[in-house]
Formats: C-alpha cells, structure tokens, sequence
C-alpha cells in the first residue's frame, strides 16, 4: 500500500509530507533522502517526463502535477497502481473543496488541515472514506466539541455507511434538480477529409437540492433500452424512437448509482448525493454529428514561402449559434512574417505560440467561413522536414453531438410529502470541442 | 410527455461554482497558516519551547502548528518532543491531531519519552466521541515503539468490537500496523481470529478494511490459511462489494482475484456477480474486476455461450479508461498490453482507439505505438501504415524511433504489408534524417530475414547511407546485411575492409558480426578475401580480451581449417524464421502478470519479486487452468494455486564445472597409437589456412586433417611445450584458459635463468602419460604458475584446460571457470598455501595438488605506515601473536632485512635494546591480510645471529606459514 504521500512546490520544495509506513525509509532521515532522490530524478530531470511510475532506489513513485504542484506516493510495495493514481485525484478533488484551486499559497496556507484529511481519507496507506461531503461533515477545523452523541453517530454511520455520499434530515423549502449534459466531440480528420477517429466523452453532471432521501431513475435515449421496449410496444414505437436513439459504447457511474440494477435492466436508479456531482459518463463512436468540418489547404511555394487556406463550415440547424470558435494553424519554426485575411472573426500569428489563432465570437448553422495566410520563412539548411502539426479547433454548442436526450429524471421521496410533480428541474445541453484535429 | 417540455430552460452560467461561498470565508479566514513555513530565525527551538509551555491555548496551538510546518520542510525538531507531547491532553481536536502527527513522526527516536504518551491514548480510547476512539486506535498503531505495543493491546481488543462501526473499520487496519511491528503479538493474542469475524460484520466498510488486513498480513505467510477464501466467504464478499465505498470494491476485488474457483459454474456465477462493476467510475474498480474476470474466464469452456458474452463485455471499459487522465491511461495502457498478449481477440476491433493524438504525453505516446503494432492485422494494416509514417515525422526522437521500428514490425507480422512497408522505409531513408535512416536500416534487416530474396533491390540505397551511420545495432545492422548478401555487392570487401580499421573501437555487437560477416564473404568469394579473413580472425583471437568474440573466432578458424565444406554448410546454413511477435511477454511471466493486473507489477512488466523487498509479493501468482483440463476441478485446496512452484534447484557452480569438465572428454577407449590429429591452434595460421584455400578452392588434395596432421614437427614441438600461467586474483574474466591453448603456438614466455627449479607435481604414472612439473614465481607484482607438461604417452594431447580448487588465498587463473568440484573434502589439515589443481585434456582430467611459496602472496605495498604500525600492533590481540624460535642463521640486521625485503616483507623500524635488534616490519597478503612482524637479532659472537621472531595477524592461521617463508628465504 500507499508507504507515504507529498506534496511538493514545482521547484521540489516539500510542503507537505506524510509518512504511513516504516518500509520507506523510516521516521526523518530515511524519508528525507527519498524527498530529495524524487526531487533531482522527476522534478529537476533535465527530460520530459517519460512515466508517472518511477523507480528509485527500490522504492517506486506515483505522481500527478496539477498547475505547478507535484502530488507523489511513495511504496516499496506491490501496490494497486491504478488505485493510488485515482487515490492522488480524489485528493486534488478533496483539497479543491475545502479551498478551491491547488497553488502552492493554497497548500501552505491550509497545511494544518491537509494533514487532518491526510490522517482521514489514508489510513496505513489504505484509502478510506474520501467523499467531501461525507468529510466535511467532520473536517470542519473547528473541533467537535459541540457535537451531540446523535450527531457523532450520525456522522460515523455516514463515513462507513452504504450511503456515504448522503447525510439524513436534509431538508429544502424548494425541491430543485439541475441537470447538464458536457459533451466533448473529439475527432481526428485526414487532410482528404476521411474521418480517422471521432467519439465523444460525455458526462452527466447534476446538481440536486432534494429534500430527504429521494430515489432517483434517470432515462434517456439509450438505443438498448428503447429497443427493448419497442419489443414490448407497437411496431410504430419502434419506428419513431428507434431513430432517435443512440448507441452507447460504455458508460461509468457515480458510486451512487446501483450497478447490478443496471447490469440486469439497464436502468439508471440511485439515490443522489446533495449539491454537485457527476452521475455518469459516457463514451459513443457511431452517428456523431460533427459541428464543424475544416478544410485546409497548404501549399508550399518554394522553400521560403508557404500559402494556407483553412475553410470551417459548421453542419448544424441553421437556427442555433456556435460559440467560442478558435481555429489554430501551426507555423514553421522559421516563420519571419505571416499576412492574414479573414472574413470573419480577429486573426493573428502568434509567433510565441508558433501558430495562427483565429478567433470567431458566434457563428450560425449551416454557414461557412475563411481564412487564408501567406507565411513568409526563414531559408535553412535544416534537412528536417516540418512535421505539420494538425489544425485544432475549439467551439461550444448548444447541442450534444451524441445525440444524447434525456427522457426522464424521476423522484420519489416515499417518506416526505412532495412528490415527482413538485420537484423543479432544469437540463442543458452543451457540446464542447475535445481533441478536435484535421491534418494538413 | 416528459417535464422537460414544460420547464426546459436555459441557464445562463456555464460553469458551476466549485464550491458554495461561505465556505470560502471560512477556510479565508486561514489565510495566515502559510506564515509558518517561513520562520527561520535563529533561537527558534528556544521561542518554540516557551510558546508550547504557555498558558494561551492560542498561542500554544499556533506553536504546535510551526512545529510541524518545520517537522515538513526537514527540520529537527525533536528537541521539543516533553513540551509537545505535553499538549496532548486537550479537548481541541484540531490540537490533538497535530500533536499526534508529531508523535508518529518522533516517537521512535525518544522511545522513552513517547511512553508519556500512553495514558492519554489508553484514555482517549474510552472517550465517548467515536470519533476520538478511532484517532486514539489509528495513532498508536503508528507509533512503532515496543513498550507502546504492549500497551495497545487491550484498547485494540475493545475497538475490535466496538458498536460504533467507525471504530471497527479503523481497529481492523490497526490490526495490520500491529502485525507489521509485532507479527506474533498479533497471533498470540488472537487478533487474526477477531480479524476474521469481521468479514461477516454488518458494515461494508469494515467488511472491506478486514478484507485489506488480512490480504496484507496473509501475504506475508503465503502457506498459512488466514484468509480460507471458501464459497461461503467469497458469497458474503460479493454481498459486501455491491454496498462499500469505491476504495473497499477495490480491496475485495483484489482478494477475490487470489482465490480459485472450484468449478466452471461457480466461477461464471462469481464473474456474473463482478461484471456490474466494469460500469464504475473509478477505473481502478474497473481494472481490478477485469483482472478478477481475465483470471476466471480461464476456467469457462469456450464452448460456454457466456464466455463469448464475457468476452465481448470487457472491451468497452478497457477503452474507456482511455478517456481518463494521461496517468491513469498509461497504466491502463501497459495492462491492456498484457491483456493483448494473453487474450487478443478482446481488442481486435478497436485499434482506432490507440491511434496516438498530438497532445498525449509521450509516455501515453509510446504504449499506445505498442498496442498498435499488437493488434495489426491485414484488415486494418493500411490504416496503421497510414498512422505510423504520420508519427515518423513527428519531433520526439524515441517516438519516431519507436515509430521507424514499428512499420518494419508490420512488414513482418502482416506479409501483404510488406512492399508498403518497405517503400516506406525507403521513403523514410530518404529524409536523411540520422536517427531515422539508422532504425530504418535496424528494421530492414529483420524484413530481409522474414522474406528472404525479395527485396534486395533496395540494398544499393542502404548502402549509400554506410557512412551516417554511427549507432553500434545500425552498424551491425547493415554488416549483417553486406556479409549475407555478399555475392551481389561488388565492393562488399571494401565496405566490410573499411569497418576492419577501427575494429577495436567498435562495440563487441558490431565486433560480432564483423567477423561473421568477414566469413561469409570469405565462403563466398574465396579468392579475393583471403587476407581479409586471415586479418579479422587474428583480430578476434589475438587481439581481443572479450571471450564471446574470441570463442567465436576460434571456431570460425577451427571450422575454416578443418573442413571448409562444412563450414560453408554451418555458416552459410538457411537461416530459421523469425517469429512474426516480437517483445513477447514469456509466457508465464505474462501468467504472472495477468494475475497482476492493475498493480505495479503491470506496470513494470515485472514479477513482484524482482521489485519488492522482503517476503511480500515474492510468492508466484498463476493463472487456474482451464475447464477442459480438470486439473482445477479436482484440486481440493483452493489456496494452492498461490504457493506453489517451489524454487528451481540451481546446482552449485562447483557441480556445474565438473560436468562441464567431464562433457568434453573423449572416450579414452581407442587402442593402439591413434592417427596423428591436431586441431588447428596448433599450427600456424598462414599454414592451415592454405591447406583451407586448397580444398575449398575444389584442389584434388586430400581431406585437411590428414594433412595437416601429418606434420611431425608439431607434435613434437607440442610434446614438451613450456607454459606460463598468469594467475591473477582480479580474475578479469578470461585469460587462463585461453593462454592454454596459446600453448602449441609456442607463445610461452621465455624462460629465465632466474627460474627457481621446478617440483614435479603430478608424475606421468598418475595421468596417464602426462607429467607436469612446477613452480610459482612473483614477477613484477604477477603471480606465476610455470609448468611444464610433458607427454609421456604416445599419442598427442590435446584440448587442454585448468582448474583450480578453492583455496585459502583465492588464486585463480584468469579464467571464467574458478571452482572445481572438490577433491578432498578433509582441508583442514592441509597446509594453507595448497593448491589444488586440475589440468585436462583430450584423454582424462588429472587432479594434483602443490605447494606454493607464501611469499609469493606478499604484495609490492606491504610497506605499513609507523604511526599505523603502532596503533595495528596494540590493536591485534596477544592471542594471535606466535612466537617462532629460528636457529642456525648467522645474518646481521641489515642484511636479514635486505634479503626480507626481496621478498615484499619490509622493515619499518628497527630498535636496539640490550644488544639485541629489534626489527619491526610488515607484509601485506593479496587478499588484503597484513601480517606483523618483530624480528629478534642476537647481537653474539662473533657473529650476529638472527635468534626469533613474533608474528601477529588478524588471521593468525597464516602465522605458521609466514614463519616457514622466514626461515626459508633467511637461510638461502
């Protein structure tokens, strides 16, 4: 298991250091040679980083860096890798509750109650209970001495409990569910035109205010369930849901949800965590719609001179917008001067980023637009090609190009009095670009 | 019909606050804690003891709060460990943890005083608060201090079974703290049965926490039955799985992964019950379900419709975990390699997945290239070559490396590929780029080997790039390439001349191949390239100290002398098939590995044992075997598939020589003089390798070893031929054996005048006709066995090579074989500086034994220091020191010391008490042994005599020697 945690600044300062187990060294001296042998061989090592897992005198490390703060576990063990990386993101995930984003002022300024959490969520390296609102129930930095004996049992009940996500006797005036459909289309296109890869990772991220220990059952458009029900129905049910569909490659769900329910009836029940949370994610490949098809065209005339045209048509419903549209074209190293025209939306070259950035504030369905550059370069004796680095894209859209509905999102509270009717709910969907790339 | 016509609005915000607003107050408030990291001061400890003693709680809790921060950033702060612990009895909380964290991190150095602690604790465990009882439980057990252990006891029985189940979840990890302080503590109070219980508790997490406690603390005891997995509590494990935290599915799915169904059914009733969990969002529940499945699936009959169903459930979430974050995809990654190998129809659908995006970190990069090329196959070949030449152009070099070698691993794995792949190979050398061109050239060699004679055209463009090439396996690459298609290279021996010149700076890979090359084209174009063989065998045999090359070369000369037909036949034979896998996992390492799945062993692609220390993790896990052997079926103990395989017995090198020794002999049957045979080290080169020529140039002569053999002069010369034996103690890994057979070229070092004579050790009636005569000599810091062989039989001897047995001082010839199986196992009462030798050749080996001087051990540096002297005189004790009575020797000081010191023994000081010198010197053995002396010089009449001597060592078994080489070199 887990032999010990830290935390360090990007220049490998320690800010904060944690010891579970004797195997990695010992109290002080040991530890503090291991501290220093990950300091000079990860975070000062001239190359880029080749593997999270290093190896270092017999003792392997485990990190993540978010902004400029590394996050290493230490072991000597053969330990579950896949849990400790997911164990060093749920204690990014924690932290960034309790004070918001991780920086080093962060960390130093609430080092008294990392430690407090460490002590909490690691027990002999073991993960144990690490959901916030479960922890924040008794991580308070305020001390427990007003705690009733109902409230301490209510709080040990839910650290160790089924429901370890939901506390009882919540109560609201007003019974609210927000509900957010993020899709992220990524696509990988040839120069041709041919689609090489697409999928989209979507989440389903809900934020309920729901009084009492509701039931939940989310429905939506799941080509599996909805043909298994036109089995059931009329053959015309069948033909007019059927279409509207979409297949599911997988999909992952919040611990809240009851997995063998859906493994047997493919139907989504759970009783929900109070405030924000992730009630699933999932992944689909076929009929994606994509917003945005780039056409490049890159010519080289002569060797010190380059012309590109890059077209974007946007292949939606002519009644909704687009937002944020970024378009980036990579630029040799040895561009001099770059001459731009755009009908639409601000161009520059960036020469920083080696790139030209063209931005596009709002842009309708079935439109089309271009730019086109003449990139003047340095002449070299550099027999090295340039690699073309792919064109990439960014935009949002009001749709999810999965193709995603939701049907329903039902509650029951058997206990409280108010019922399905009461509950007010929103949904929203959003299409966000990922990896969005067309090579020229 | 649904809400969300009637209520379906837009909200404005896009992105949802990460956290509520009042608790961004509260932890504001803070904002002064980082304070702490920057004191620095001097006097700080002093200032820090008063705050910690003050009567302020504040002020006593914000002194708590800089000790640790200096406690983090490596301070010691341990001076403060009464003022601290002094804080514990608190009703703060907050207070009560940090002075616990500085209890763990010092309570081992201040043993005595952490035993202040105890009470408190001892206290705390009875608090009311759970809360309390838990921090109290889960501290002591981290407090590794003998005395507290004892103390921990009695509170971890009664957290054991608390009512509170927060508690119970912490005392049962506790139990695993104890067990790693004090394993049998924990077994004499009978903790692990209270450990047991718990897996039957009505709380998940307690269940998952015991679950955790005693997998770990059953590792440690591989044979002992603590965690008797039986249908039972495998039942109430799946119960609990279905309801604990995601961290407690983790620990039950890796529990269940160790045990072993008793049958098909039950197996495919377990895989039922763990499949819902393949829609977790922690992909660590994810993969260790798919190892708990991958393992299981072995038991399924194939025939089983739900093994096909299975099979086609694991393939999404394996993908899916490609969308999580870069370090968790890698992990993922280098599992699915695994699961690739072992089970590649899972995957085989879904290569778009690992095709590499810009932005993946290049570790990310790098595994997925591997997959790729796993799962090429001819239906999605082109789009993989499309993939791959995009990454050759990319900027990192190990990608494009990896990349370069990838197509030529298609070209091989898929043989329709192959043109496409080698023009773009072509097309990949034509950029010129360096590191490219070098692994293209790699690659096409290997392409060369899998289709032979198809795609030699492109030879002349390779060639063309001979002079860029600068790595040692691109360099051998295309040696390789010119030696085997020689004979439709023109210059070939110019090409392979033009490497010859620096062959000594060449890495022995490229040296390797070089002569192999060289001998093909000799086989092949005889008549042009005599001298270049003749150069490059030399090179290798004389010139060379690493053995594989001059092995090689002496086989390549024997074969080329002996009979060249066959050399042709040998060297030039068809060449096997390479296998179209490359980088395969061995197949039961990969066993291994799958029962691994998720941990770290995946990741490294090695068994736990080659990284872990210690007992943990060195037991092998492996896979049950499958429904149609019945094997599993019958095995009653499911706990066996985990600790079987028992150590393989490795002889012991002493065994392994004997039989190498004994391998080689010939039968010693034949009858009458036998017909003169020599083998070609015994001629000289130029003369051999004419006799070579002939018959391979198609002369009418008769077969070679006739011929060569019939040379009387040589068998002559061999009869009696004087050898050198440099005998070293560094043993630089060859030399001794190889000068051996240097013997019948008549390289032996000249023989001196100086030569002491030599002692016959081993007598012809002993050896079958063999007689060696002997003797050891010191020259210029080398020790020397001189030996003459004689052949006293009649027919010639060959095939010579020595042994040493293991002897006192560790002398060994330069050779790789050191230890000889042994002679007589009653040492003890043989003189020290025995040796035991054993010399073979072509009839038997003979075993003899000899006598060498200490003397000659005596190194050139045995000259000690006074100050040195002095202090190692006093320090030896007197029971080491032997006195020795020397009589009859009339030499003075001066020049007893003289002659000593011809022999490396040195004289430091010298005193005269009484009339009586006093010589005080000192010797060094080779094996870093100093020996004392104090020499005694009877200053009486008329002559001075040399009366006796104190001799004190460390080792005083050598005393007894040393004063024999006194006597011995005193009286000459």
């Amino acid at each position: 298991m887990i032999g010990g945690l830290f935390i360090y600044n990007h220049k490998g300062e320690v800010l904060i250091s944690r010891v579970y187990r004797d195997d990695i060294g010992g109290p002080l001296n040991g530890v503090m040679i291991l501290l220093d042998a990950f300091r000079v061989n990860v975070i000062h090592a001239r190359q880029q980083v080749r593997s999270p897992v290093t190896n270092i005198a017999r003792t392997s490390f485990l990190h993540v860096k978010r902004s400029n703060i590394w996050l290493a576990a230490a072991t000597k063990q053969n330990v579950n890798a896949t849990m400790v990386f997911e164990f060093l993101y749920k204690m990014c995930d924690v932290m960034a509750a309790y004070f918001g984003k991780i920086s080093e002022e962060n960390v130093k300024n609430n080092f008294v109650l990392i430690y407090e959490l460490l002590d909490e969520i690691l027990d002999f390296g073991y993960p144990q209970n690490s959901e916030t609102g479960a922890l924040k129930t008794f991580i308070t930095q305020q001390g427990i001495k007003s705690q009733t004996k109902e409230e301490q049992s209510q709080i040990t009940s839910q650290v160790t409990g089924q429901i370890g996500w939901r506390r009882e006797g919540i109560k609201y005036r007003r019974n609210e569910l927000f509900l957010d459909v993020l899709e992220s289309v990524n696509l990988l296109m040839s120069p041709q035109g041919q689609v090489l890869s697409a999928h989209v990772s979507g989440r389903v991220v809900m934020k309920s205010y729901l009084s009492g220990m509701p039931e939940c059952k989310f429905g939506m458009n799941d080509k599996i369930v909805i043909d298994k029900q036109g089995k059931g129905g009329g053959s015309e049910d069948v033909a007019k849901s059927g279409k509207q569909s979409i297949a599911i490659d997988d999909c992952t769900f919040h611990q809240c949800v009851r997995l063998s329910k859906f493994d047997t009836e493919r139907s989504i029940s759970f009783i929900p965590p109070d405030g924000d949370y992730e009630l699933m994610r999932y992944r689909t490949t076929k009929d994606i719609i994509l917003p945005f098809r780039v056409i490049p065209l890159v010519r080289e005339v002569g060797r010190t001179r380059l012309e590109v045209k890059v077209v974007i048509k946007s292949n939606f419903k002519s009644s909704l917008l687009a937002q944020k549209i970024e378009v980036r074209i990579p630029t040799p190293l040895t561009t001099s001067g770059v001459q731009l025209i755009c009908m639409k939306g601000k161009a520059k070259y960036k020469a920083s980023e080696n790139a030209i950035v063209w931005k596009v504030k709002r842009m309708a369905g079935m439109k089309e637009s271009q730019i086109s550059a003449e990139i003047e370069l340095l002449p070299t004796n550099d027999k090295k090609k340039w690699a073309r680095p792919p064109i990439s894209m960014n935009f949002e859209v009001p749709f999810a190009p999965s193709g995603l509905k939701v049907r329903y999102l039902k509650v029951f509270e058997p206990k409280l009095n108010y019922s399905d009717h009461d509950v007010i709910k929103w949904v929203r969907y959003i299409g966000r670009s990922g990896i969005y790339e067309t090579r020229c | 019909d649904t809400w969300i016509s009637t209520q379906k609005k837009i909200h404005s915000q896009l992105s949802l606050p990460v956290y509520p607003l009042q608790e961004n107050r509260q932890f504001g408030s803070k904002m002064t804690d980082s304070k702490y990291f920057t004191t620095t001061k001097k006097g700080e400890i002093f200032e820090l003891k008063a705050e910690l003693n003050s009567d302020k709680k504040e002020k006593k809790k914000e002194a708590v709060k800089k000790v640790i921060a200096s406690m983090t950033v490596g301070k010691d702060v341990s001076a403060l460990f009464p003022d601290v612990v002094n804080c514990m009895q608190t009703d703060n909380l907050e207070l009560k943890k940090l002075v616990y964290l500085y209890l763990m991190n010092y309570a081992k150095s201040q043993p005595d005083m952490a035993i202040m602690a105890v009470n408190t604790f001892v206290k705390d465990c009875e608090d009311p608060n759970p809360l309390i009882r838990a921090l109290a439980v889960r501290t002591m057990g981290c407090i590794r201090v003998d005395k507290i252990t004892e103390y921990l006891c009695e509170p971890l029985r009664k957290c054991l079974k608390d009512e509170d189940p927060y508690v119970r979840k912490t005392a049962a990890v506790c139990v695993a703290k104890l067990h790693d302080i004090n394993a049998q503590l924990v077994e004499d109070q009978g903790f692990l049965d209270t450990l047991k219980d718990l897996i039957s508790d009505s709380n998940p997490m307690v269940v998952a926490n015991a679950v955790a406690a005693l997998s770990e603390i059953a590792e440690s005891h591989p044979n002992s039955n603590l965690l008797d997995l039986n249908p039972q509590t495998i039942n109430k494990l799946l119960t609990a799985l279905n309801e604990c935290t995601e961290w407690g599915q983790i620990f039950i799915l890796d529990c269940l992964a160790n045990y072993t169904p008793r049958d098909d059914r039950e197996s495919q009733s377990i895989c039922e019950r763990v499949t819902p969990r393949l829609s977790h969002a922690n992909s660590a529940v994810v993969l260790s379900a798919v190892k708990v499945l991958m393992k299981f699936m072995e038991m399924l009959p194939k025939d089983l419709d739900y093994y096909g169903t299975l099979l086609k459930k694991l393939a999404p979430p394996l993908v899916t975990l490609l969308s999580a974050e870069p370090e968790l995809q890698y992990v993922a990654l280098r599992n699915i390699n695994l699961i690739v190998q072992r089970r590649p129809e899972i995957l085989k659908h879904e290569m778009k997945v690992f095709f590499v995006k810009y932005n993946d970190p290049i570790y990310v990069k790098l595994e997925k290239l591997d997959i790729m090329i796993r799962l090429a196959s001819q239906a999605n070949i082109a789009q993989v070559l499309a993939e791959l030449k995009e990454y050759a152009t990319e900027v990192d070099v190990d990608f494009v490396r990896k990349a370069v070698r990838a197509i030529g691993r298609c070209a091989i794995k898929v043989e329709q590929s192959a043109e496409r792949c080698v023009s773009t190979l072509l097309d990949l050398i034509q950029t010129k780029v360096n590191y490219v061109v070098q692994e293209a050239i790699v690659v096409i060699k290997d392409i060369f080997r899998k289709y032979p004679n198809k795609y030699e055209s492109v030879i002349a463009t390779l060639c063309e790039n001979l002079d860029s090439l600068d790595e040692p396996e691109a360099r051998a690459a295309m040696i390789w390439i010119v030696g085997e298609y020689a004979e439709r290279i023109d210059n070939a021996d110019e090409l392979l001349e033009s490497f010859l010149e620096g062959f000594h700076d060449e890495s022995t890979q490229v040296q390797l191949q070089l002569l192999t090359a060289i001998v093909k084209l000799f086989l092949k174009k005889p008549t042009e390239t005599q001298e270049l063989v003749q150069q490059v065998l030399s090179l290798a045999t004389q010139d060379s100290d690493n053995p594989d090359l001059r092995d090689r070369g002496y086989i390549y000369w024997r074969l080329l002398s002996t009979d060249p037909v066959a050399a042709k036949e040998v060297v030039l034979a068809e060449k096997p098939l390479i296998s179209e896998e490359t980088d395969l996992i061995e197949p039961t390492l990969l066993e291994e590995l799958i029962c691994h799945i998720g941990t770290l062993a995946s990741v490294y692609h090695k068994p736990p044992s080659a990284f872990v220390e210690g007992s943990r993790g060195v037991q092998h896990k492996r896979l049950p075997g499958s429904a149609g052997s019945g094997e599993s079926v019958e095995s009653p103990d499911p706990g066996a598939a985990a600790t079987e395989t028992p150590p393989a017995v490795i002889p012991s090198q002493g065994d392994l020589l004997g039989d190498l020794l004994n391998l080689d002999l010939t039968p010693t049957t034949t009858t009458g003089p036998p017909p003169p045979t020599t083998s070609g080290m015994q001629m000289g080169a130029m003369d051999l390798l004419s006799g070579g020529l002939d018959s391979l140039m198609g002369d009418e002569s008769e077969p070679l070893g006739g011929d060569i053999g019939g040379n009387p002069a040589m068998g002559a010369a061999f009869g009696a031929a004087p050898a050198t034996m440099p005998a070293s103690f560094n043993a630089p890994g060859s030399g001794g054996l190889d000068d051996l057979f240097d013997l019948g070229g008549g390289v032996g070092m000249p023989m001196g005048a100086l030569n002491p004579p030599k002692a016959v050790w081993l007598p012809a009636m002993k050896a079958k006709g063999l007689e060696i005569s002997g003797v050891f000599v010191r020259r210029a810091g080398v020790i020397q066995m001189e030996m003459t062989l004689t052949n006293k039989a009649m027919s010639v001897m060959t095939d010579f090579a020595i042994q040493f047995n293991r002897n006192s001082f560790g002398l060994a010839p330069a050779g790789p074989l050191q230890i000889l199986t042994p002679l007589s196992p009653n040492q003890s009462i043989e003189p020290l500086n025995n040796l035991q030798v054993a010399v073979k050749n072509n009839i038997d080996v003979f075993y003899f034994s000899c006598q060498y001087p200490i003397s000659m051990l005596f190194v050139e540096d045995g000259k000690m220091e006074r100050q040195v002297f002095l202090a190692t005189w006093k320090d030896i004790p007197n029971d080491n020191e032997s006195q020795f009575q020397i009589k009859d020797c009339h030499l003075n000081s001066d020049a007893a010391s003289n002659k000593l010191q011809s022999s490396n023994i040195f004289t430091i000081a010298k005193r005269t008490v009484e009339g009586q010198d006093m010589l005080y010197q000192s010797m060094k053995l080779t094996n870093g042994i100093w020996v004392l002396a104090e020499l005694r010089v009877q200053a009486g009449n008329p002559n001075y005599t040399v009366s006796s001597i104190s001799l004190k060592c460390r080792a005083p078994e050598v005393s007894q020697c040393v004063f024999q080489n006194y006597e011995a070199v005193l009286k000459n």
